[in-house]
């Protein structure tokens, strides 16, 4: 029993709860609802960070809320991939408040965008530190409500046609979530996640437990973009502002990745050869074709979105091969691949508005133009391509290490294989919109020069600096980075602590 | 009865699947409710369903087995207000995109798909 209530855990959501409360008194008035954005995003930071220091120093943190002892009561834990995760998402949201200062039109922030940001990253941080599986599924539904929110703001055609994909697809996961949990909850009569680890490697139906799995599965992998449902993704992220489908790419489908490494190693560990074949399937499968479609684009957002697909494939294909090594590998590419996409997405905005296109063929001579913001695209992309010494190298050199431990050469093949296919569809973007003459410029469009760019819009390239810095950081020095998830697999694998801290508190 | 809600259950659930195949608007809002209730019957009848029990176990010791268990219920509330919610939202987002479009089939939703 320790003397202190470890407050840290509440201060992040309390942070966001608060701030979207002064957003909603503050409706109407744009201006103070972006100070007050700015000021939570910081603050949301600083405590994530705080959270952060103090699960990596004291190791894992639990609350129960209402001093309900654990099976009972809503538990929720920090362990170090929650922490981190939380960390990553508030470093995310920090950029997107900055960047959607200037990117935002006043009426679109007049109609609530902050406040539904605010909720959104209230169920993100949830997510990640729920220990209950029904709370989980609540706060999936505050994030995805919120989402939809800030899917269709500013009702254009485009956006309203993805939105009903999107939310369609979204329903229906959180349908089989829903029933996953009534399942696994007859079979178990608990709902907390260490208790029902400890329930379900004693139960004497396994077969029943993997019919559960499957649901968790489908509603994770919908969320997740995994390969036979990731059709909602392209169809929708490319279609609303920059300052959405940033934080958007960037964190909402990592929460399914999330859930699914939580799930496939605290809970369903008891028919490996069978779930986790069945992952590493899906994997190679989702990277494959995730990659052909980026390939068959020509339009700068739509490729994006595709390699979002392919690359949540790289980190399945970590949790699949399910060693201490290949966990790590998939904690550090999350970590790496938010930094970037989110980044990517907001340079892409950048390039819009020097342009006024997302299609390649009437984008060019930015490098002429612009060669800092083709620095800072160079940065991410050749990251994302895993070019080293920047990060994505790392990330895709540790999967690729672990999946010749243990002996998986096919996966190992499709993963360079794919590798290879996003450098090449990067270098399309890269040669037709950085490398190309400058098109023939439409009239209407003021020609900016570099330094009028910079003093208009210093909003949108300090975020995007500030994302490129972090990449930078952990290009160049990994080690921090490499054993902080080495760290994490082994609190996943040897999911013991995990159980002591929530159920002996 | 078992047999019986386990039939209605499954039912709902795959008539809410059909709709959800259609084209038109009408019937996918339709399937979304349906799914929205097949899932939360389902939640329900994992407490168990039994009849004349009281809902509290007293002294006069009733072997658990005849009650229904409770929390399952309490769950069921919030996943029914939850998914309201979502549904309300499906039905103004079709009605604008009716608007907007100027359609009321799902397959001529396809600009976001088109590689151009």
């Amino acid at each position: 029993m320790t003397d202190t209530i470890p407050t840290l855990l509440l201060f992040p959501l309390w942070v966001l709860l608060t701030a979207f409360i002064f957003c909603v008194l503050s409706w109407q008035r744009a201006k103070v609802q972006s100070a007050i954005a700015i000021v939570a995003g910081f603050l949301y930071l600083a405590t994530a960070a705080g959270l952060f220091m103090e699960v990596y120093q004291n190791g894992i943190q639990v609350i129960q809320i209402g001093n309900w002892p654990a099976p009972f009561g809503i538990t929720l834990v920090a362990d170090l991939l929650a922490a981190g995760m939380v960390l990553i998402s508030a470093v995310v949201a920090f950029a997107i408040i900055l960047y959607s200062l200037q990117d935002l039109s006043a009426e679109r922030k007049k109609k609530g965008f902050y406040p539904v940001l605010l909720v959104m990253m209230f169920g993100v941080c949830g997510s990640f530190l729920t220990g209950d599986i029904f709370n989980l599924y609540v706060w999936f539904e505050v994030m995805l409500v919120a989402s939809f929110v800030l899917i269709v703001l500013g009702n254009s055609k485009k956006q309203l046609e993805g939105a009903v994909k999107y939310v369609t697809l979204s329903f229906i996961s959180s349908g089989f979530l829903l029933t996953g949990s009534a399942i696994l909850y007859k079979l178990t009569g608990t709902l907390n996640m260490a208790d029902l680890s400890v329930a379900i490697a004693q139960h004497p139906n396994q077969e029943l437990i993997t019919v559960s799995a499957v649901f968790f599965l489908t509603g994770f992998g919908i969320k997740a973009a995994l390969f036979p449902f990731f059709s909602w993704l392209p169809a929708s992220y490319p279609t609303p502002p920059i300052s959405v489908v940033g934080l958007m790419a960037g964190l909402l489908t990592k929460v399914g990745v999330y859930a699914l490494i939580r799930f496939f190693t605290l809970l369903y560990t008891h028919d490996l050869p069978v779930t986790h074949s069945v992952l590493l399937v899906l994997a190679g499968l989702t990277m494959f074709f995730g990659v052909l479609g980026a390939i068959a684009q020509r339009n700068f957002k739509k490729i994006l979105s595709f390699h979002i697909v392919s690359q949540i494939g790289y980190m399945i294909m970590g949790l699949a091969l399910f060693t201490p090594l290949a966990i790590a590998g998939s904690i550090f590419y999350i970590i790496h691949h938010i930094l970037v996409k989110t980044n990517l997405f907001l340079i892409s905005g950048i390039v819009k508005i020097t342009n006024g296109h997302y299609a390649l063929s009437k984008l060019g001579g930015v490098y002429d133009r612009y060669p800092f913001v083709t620095v800072l695209f160079a940065v991410s992309a050749f990251s994302l391509a895993g070019i080293p010494p920047l990060s994505g190298f790392w990330g895709k050199f540790i999967l690729a290490k672990a999946g010749l431990e243990s002996e998986a050469y096919v996966i190992v093949a499709v993963s360079l294989l794919v590798g290879l296919l996003t450098l090449f569809s990067m270098s399309k973007i890269w040669v037709s919109v950085f490398w190309s003459a400058t098109p023939e410029s439409d009239s209407n469009l003021p020609q900016l020069d570099g330094r009028t760019l910079f003093r208009r819009y210093y909003c949108l390239l300090l975020a995007s600096v500030f994302l490129t810095l972090c990449t930078l950081g952990i290009s160049f020095y990994p080690d921090f980075l490499i054993s902080f998830s080495e760290q994490a697999a082994g609190q996943l694998l040897n999911p013991d602590s995990y159980i002591n801290a929530v159920l002996n508190q | 009865m078992n047999l019986i809600i386990s039939l209605i259950i499954g039912v709902l659930f795959s008539a809410s699947l059909f709709l959800m195949f259609q084209k038109s608007f009408f019937k996918l809002i339709i399937g979304v409710i349906l799914f929205g209730y097949a899932t939360t019957f389902f939640l329900f009848t994992v407490g168990g369903v039994t009849k004349n029990a009281p809902p509290l176990l007293n002294e006069a010791a009733i072997a658990v087995d005849q009650l229904a268990d409770p929390l399952p219920q309490a769950l069921t509330l919030t996943a029914i207000v939850i998914s309201i919610g979502v549904q309300l939202f499906v039905i103004v987002l079709l009605k604008k995109v009716y608007e907007e479009v100027g359609t009321e089939d799902l397959d001529e939703l396809n600009t976001t798909d088109r590689i151009k």
